[in-house]
């Protein structure tokens, strides 16, 4: 593998993602509509990135007891609801996965 | 005068971003130690932390290199799994109309998941214009230098980390994620864009290279517009 092709490429197809957008929307009016829909991209796409994270273990959707994913997911956002802090739910959610899979396997 | 300004805004987005950091170490650090042991050099793979700096696609890569893909697949795969990019910085577009090339390079080469969600709440709270890209900037450069530091240790460390899938550090962008989305949801739309989005991701897992993810946000996007433009509705009726 060439090393040198590999991570220059890379770095070409990543911004190619990151800039265009950017310059090209920033020169045009957006319609309302849009920048209403623009609202739901932080939801949506962290939603979409930890459901099948959370959710799917060893290629199966699992909702049981056993998927510690799943309860250490569920303090996290009982801790975040609660306290709307994010370095406390970072810390405690990371604890209880830790525990729960001491216990769990 | 805006540099005082400026400079409260940036230290503002480093501190907001101090939570981020510590969900995305436990990554980096992880991220270094495979890479050299499933063939990039130490020099390679700090380069692609330096230069690519996208950490899902980071891993993806290396997998793609133990699998023996070539190269036109891993850049193939690379550029689908940061699509997302693209939705993040239209969204953050508006914010920035006029902004010298000169900033905007450096702040959409620097775009993650962690400072896109940290800024965009900020920015529903500001106006100037000034104040956003120092705060961007702030955000972005301690995300940036905490990544490469990471990397750097996780390939000193090596193979001194037993087994680093163990150490429940993959549960850390989880819970990371978590952290930033449920002070989000402040309403029914918002509530059903999370929903639909998990659901439909769910759903779309066997679509390759993370597509799904992409169909699922929007659709999560669609319904709750749906849902947001039936309730101004009613309140007419």
């Amino acid at each position: 593998m060439n090393e040198f092709l590999l991570i220059g490429g890379m770095f070409a197809v990543t911004f190619l993602t990151r800039y265009p957008m950017m310059f090209l929307v920033s020169r045009i009016e957006v319609p309302a509509q849009v920048t209403q829909a623009f609202r739901y991209v932080p939801i949506a796409v962290l939603s979409a990135i930890i459901a099948p994270i959370i959710f799917v273990q060893n290629g199966q959707i699992s909702i049981q007891i056993n998927n510690h994913f799943l309860l250490a997911a569920l303090i996290s956002v009982f801790i975040s609801w609660r306290t709307r802090n994010l370095l406390l739910t970072i810390v405690l959610g990371m604890l209880a996965f830790i525990l729960l899979r001491a216990v769990l396997i | 005068m805006n540099e005082p300004t400026g400079r409260s805004a940036f230290w503002a987005g480093a501190r907001a971003t101090i939570p981020l950091v510590v969900g995305a170490s436990p990554f980096g650090l992880i991220f270094g130690a495979l890479a050299v042991s499933e063939g990039l050099s130490p020099n390679g793979t700090l380069a692609m932390s330096t230069f690519v700096f996208a950490g899902s696609a980071q891993f993806i890569s290396v997998s793609l290199i133990s699998a023996g893909a070539n190269i036109a697949v891993i850049l193939g795969t690379t550029f689908v799994v940061n699509l997302r990019h693209m939705l993040y910085s239209a969204t953050l577009a508006p914010h920035f109309k006029n902004l010298p090339q000169r900033w905007m390079l450096p702040l959409s080469f620097w775009l993650t998941d962690e400072s896109f969600v940290a800024s965009v709440k900020y920015f529903d709270s500001q106006e100037d214009q000034d104040h956003k890209k120092y705060f961007l900037l702030g955000s972005e450069l301690f995300m940036y230098l905490n990544w490469l530091w990471v990397t750097w240790l996780g390939v000193k460390l090596g193979q001194s980390i037993p087994d680093p899938g163990k150490w429940g550090l993959d549960f850390a962008m989880v819970v990371t994620f978590i952290g930033m989305l449920i002070p989000e949801i402040k309403d029914r739309p918002s509530m059903a864009a999370a929903i639909v989005a998990a659901g439909a991701a769910l759903l779309g897992r066997h679509i390759p290279n993370q597509l799904g993810l992409l169909i699922a946000a929007f659709l999560g996007i669609l319904v709750a517009i749906l849902l947001e433009n039936r309730a101004a509705k009613g309140q007419q009726l």
